[in-house]
Formats: structure tokens, sequence, C-alpha cells
């Protein structure tokens, strides 16, 4: 299994991630590597069988429900504790809207 | 006092005959710890206030001739992907060096409501992604019993704290075998319970379908123990199991004679020469302790590394996004635009590992390959989980090593991840099929290198696996031929 440059580019975009040169260049081989010995997933006849969704539940289905109370959060302050740059109760991100 | 050799019985008892107070154990053991962490770097920092809070607790109630709790005044050491109300967290990652919790995990409160005392963080692979504890932003962890070889990992900050005596008993998380793995190769014992069996409420999630958190110990009751207090259902995780907790170190003694043990022969070959003799070995006590042994077949056992890496790379890809620069601490100086923002302080932040995890599981997961991969591994997780549903059906334990071989040398894997991957086979199938295991000590190397033999169990039979280790440790182990 052969992986692009451009394939790592663009894998790259949707994970958000900026890679170096180098990088890149790494995961090309390292990937490819990875992905072929996947591959061998591909022995085996799985079309009858069902995916495993849920690891264990044996409870009942709602068990996992609760009555709707009010109850103490963190409030902003303490969710906005860790934040690099926030004010106002918000967080700062740089301007996404272009005026 | 000697502090290193400390365990939960001992300490009961030093307490109730007034030998030592909490606050005198906790002051001592904080002093040893942070003496002897330059030999491991098996902590990242410690929590002095806290302990010492946690240890006047224990002195009132004993001043008050109140039940102290099943872990009074235990030192224990918290792997740092944990979180702690007020204490930094950084899951080994220099995204995360200043994120400091505003909550507490569920298993922490357990453990310090029961008593217990925590002394500090413990390093580890970055966001638990390794087998090694290499890829620590913060430098390697040393194996205390081999200062030139990984403790293993991903929880090798815990397992060699509890092998080095610097703390009592230690949590860890094992998503692929990151607590039994760092147990067998820090002589120590390390269980990884049922899947929802313990909490996961603050628990920084890496793959939340394999993820556990399981206890360290340096004999199987203060694991037992300190299982019993942490496990149950809790309301701030939807994913943990109501089925009733038991009580484990109360059920260690009973009978193993009759216990059926399936040993299956796709995990034993090819093991490095002295492993597989060690774990032969520690198979022969147990027929010797009156177990019966059956050769068992798990046919699908040569799938689980790909099954594995991809289910645990998608998921991983998908709850690491929240490291976005906007949130966590630490965000890239070249942050012009929102985009650049993400794109520069996840590249700056991460490490190699995570990022190789990042790539792969978004690789799997984007638009093409979803069912090629993710989902296809999501129906050989069935087939895994299926083997093992069978095989309880004939045995009542399966024993296996835990790892190919012993601890390697710092460095020597580093630069070929896929073998790195190949190292887990042994450990990973059981956090697919989300049953109970662990590593229970199985003699050394002639070189001195710890072997681990790992015990799996049907699921929520914790009480039934501790048992089997328990029979195994008190006859000796394998020095007990």
């Amino acid at each position: 299994m052969k992986i692009t440059e451009a394939e790592v580019r663009y894998v790259a975009d949707l994970a958000n991630l900026k890679l170096s040169e180098e990088e890149g260049r790494k995961f090309c081989s390292e990937l490819g590597e990875i992905l072929a010995y996947m591959d061998t997933l591909n022995e085996l006849d799985t079309s009858a069988v069902e995916p495993m969704a849920q690891v264990l539940y044996e409870a009942e289905e709602t068990a996992t429900l609760r009555e709707d109370v009010e109850r103490t959060v963190l409030g902003p302050e303490g969710a906005l504790a860790n934040a690099p740059a926030a004010g106002a109760g918000f967080y700062k991100v740089p301007k996404v809207i272009e005026r | 006092m000697d502090v290193a050799s400390l365990t939960i019985d001992r300490i009961r008892e030093g307490l109730l005959r007034r030998e030592f107070s909490a606050v005198e154990l906790a002051t001592e053991a904080l002093r040893f710890a942070q003496s002897e962490n330059a030999k491991t770097n098996a902590y990242l920092h410690f929590c002095p206030e806290r302990a010492l809070g946690a240890a006047r607790r224990v002195d009132e109630k004993l001043a008050r001739s109140q039940a102290p709790g099943p872990l009074a005044a235990v030192p224990v050491a918290v792997k740092d992907v944990i979180c702690t109300r007020g204490v930094r967290t950084t899951c080994g990652s220099r995204l995360l060096a200043h994120y400091v919790p505003p909550y507490d995990a569920t298993a922490v409160i357990r453990l310090e409501q029961a008593g217990g005392v925590v002394l500090g963080k413990t390093n580890c692979d970055e966001f638990a992604m390794g087998s090694s504890t290499e890829n620590s932003a913060f430098g390697p962890v040393r194996n205390p019993l081999a200062p030139d070889r990984v403790p293993g990992g991903s929880s090798g900050g815990s397992a060699a704290a509890v092998a080095q005596g610097t703390a009592v008993v230690a949590l860890g998380s094992d998503t692929g075998g990151s607590i039994r793995q760092p147990a067998s190769f820090c002589g120590v014992v390390g269980v990884t319970p049922t899947y929802g069996r313990v909490s996961r409420y603050g628990l920084v999630a890496f793959a939340s379908s394999l993820d556990h958190i399981g206890p360290l110990a340096r004999n199987v009751p203060d694991a037992a123990r300190l299982l019993r207090v942490t496990a149950g259902r809790d309301e701030m995780d939807s994913t943990s199991a109501f089925a009733p907790v038991a009580d484990y170190p109360a059920l260690l003694d009973g009978e193993v004679r009759g216990t059926r043990v399936g040993l299956p022969r796709e995990y034993f070959e090819g093991l490095a020469s002295e492993t597989g003799e060690l774990v032969h070995r520690g198979v022969e006590v147990l027929a010797r302790l009156g177990c019966e042994l059956r050769q068992i077949s798990l046919p699908h056992t040569r799938y689980a590394i790909a099954c594995y890496y991809i289910i645990c790379t998608a998921e991983a890809s998908s709850n690491l996004a929240r490291y976005d620069g906007a949130r966590y601490t630490i965000r890239s100086s070249e942050s012009e635009t929102l985009i650049g923002m993400y794109r520069n302080t996840r590249g700056e932040g991460f490490g190699a590992e995570c990022k190789r995890r990042i790539m792969l599981g978004t690789y799997v997961l984007s638009s093409g390959y979803y069912d090629a991969y993710y989902l296809k591994a999501q129906k050989v997780r069935t087939l895994i989980a299926r083997d093992f549903s069978a095989a309880f059906r004939e045995v009542d334990a399966i024993v296996t090593p835990v790892s190919p071989f012993p601890a390697f040398r710092l460095g020597e894997k580093l630069d070929d991840p896929l073998e790195m991957y190949l190292s887990d086979i042994y450990t990973i199938t059981g956090d697919l099929a989300g049953i109970p295991c662990m590593s229970v000590p199985c003699g050394r190397t002639a070189s001195g290198l710890p072997v681990g033999m790992q015990i799996l169990a049907n699921h929520f039979d914790e009480a039934g696996m501790l048992r089997l280790a328990h029979a195994f440790e008190r006859a000796g182990g394998v020095n007990a031929l």
C-alpha cells in the first residue's frame, strides 16, 4: 500500500495538524507500512458479522437516564480557568468573520 | 519506618498500634518519593498539600475512633492522565503542561474517601499512547530494576513508583495493555478490570471504547483493595457498569482446585525463550495448585493488532480534536487565523506518536475508507470477542504471557513504530473483548528482568481472576517449583 505525499497533506488538513516537510515524508512511508499491515483484515469474510458498536451493556436501556434537575456545574470561571485567552466570560479566539 | 516495603495491611497495623500517624507516614512517604525520583523520573510532580490534608483527615477520624477507611493513610500514585482538582494533569504532553483540572476523577474521589493519600502524578506516554513511556514530553522513565531499560508503558511511571517503593499502590490506565505490560516489566501486579467496572469520569479520553482505569500494587491483595474502592457505577460516566461490586479482598482465599485454566495456543507461538519458559513454569505451578489445564484456541488472535490499531487511532483522532488552542492552556504564537491557531497549536504541541495516531485515525475514518478500515475492524472486534465468549464456556480463566519479551533498552524500539505496535499482541485482545485481565509476577530472567503472567477472566469475574492470582502468589510464584 502506497500513500502519496499529497494524501498525507490531505489527511493532515482534515486533522487540522501542521506537519513539517520532514514529518510529511516520514509519514508517507510509515503510514503506508502500517496500513499495508492492516489490510490483513481483508482475509476475513465479515459480511455476516455485526460490528461491535457497544462493548458491554448489561442494564436496561433506560438505566442511564436521570431526572432533569438543576445541579452545580463548573460555571464560566471554572470553565475558562485554563483558557489561553479569555475575556468577558468567553474564550477569545482569532477573528473568524471578515468585515 | 521503611516506606519502600509497606503494604496496606502493615500500614493499618501501624496506625492502629499508634506506631505512626497518617501525617507522619505521608511526610516520610513524600520525602522518600521526592528524594528517589531522580533515579527513575516516575513522578512528574507531587502534591504535598493535598497529601497532608488527606492524611490529617485520617488522623482526625482515628482520634475520634471512627473507621478510617480501607485505604487509610496508604500512599498512592496517580497516572497523570487522571484528573486531580487543583493539581496539574499533563497527560505527558507539552500541550497540557500547565493544565489544572477544575474537577477530580471519580476514581480519585473514591480512593481519597477510603482514606488514600495521593502523593503525586506519574509519568506516562503522551496521552497514554505507547508501550515504553518514552513518548512522554517530560523525559522517559527508567526501570527501577534495570536503569538502562524502559519500565514499559504507557503507565510506566505508576509501575516504576510501585516497584521502587515510592508508592504503595497506584492508579494506571489501560487501553491496549498500558497497565499489565509495565506491571510485567517492573515486577508488580497490574489489573485491567472489566470495561466499565471503574468509572472513567476524569480520565482524559484516548480511545473511549477501550479505555480502563485500574490498580497497580506490589501484591494481589493490595491491588484487590484499590480495585474494590474505585469500582462501581458512577452517574458521571454513562458507560460505567451497574453490576454489583464484589468484596474482592474478602474473596481472595477461596479454593482454586478444579479451576479450569485455558492455554490458548496462539499465545505461546514464537515467544522469546526465557519469557516462554517462565510462563510455562507459572502454568505448572497452577497445575500443582490443582487447576485443570486445557489447550484452547482463540482463532482470531492474529487479526487483533490490525483491528486494535484501527479502532484506537480512529477514536483517538476524534478525542484529541479538542486540543485546538482555544481551551487548554497552550496556543501557538502563530495564530493569526482560527484555522492557523488549530493547525499550529496541534503541530507544535503533539509529539511524534500522537501525530502518527491522529494521522492514522483520521485516514481510516476519512470518506471512502471508513467501511474498509473502521467498520471492518469493528466487525473483526466482534469475532475476537466471540472467541473469548466461546472459550469461557469451557474454561474459568485463560493464562498467557503479557509481553513477548522482558523490558527492552531505552531507545531500542523507537525507530520502528510497527514493531512497537506488534509487541502489544498478548494484551490488546482483553481490551478489545472488554474482559478483566491482569499481570502477576512470574519470575525473572537470568539477567534479573521480571516477567509477568497474564490471567484473563470472563466479564465481571474479577474475583475469580484475583483469587487465582493470589493462590499463585501465595504459593511463591514460579519459585514454588
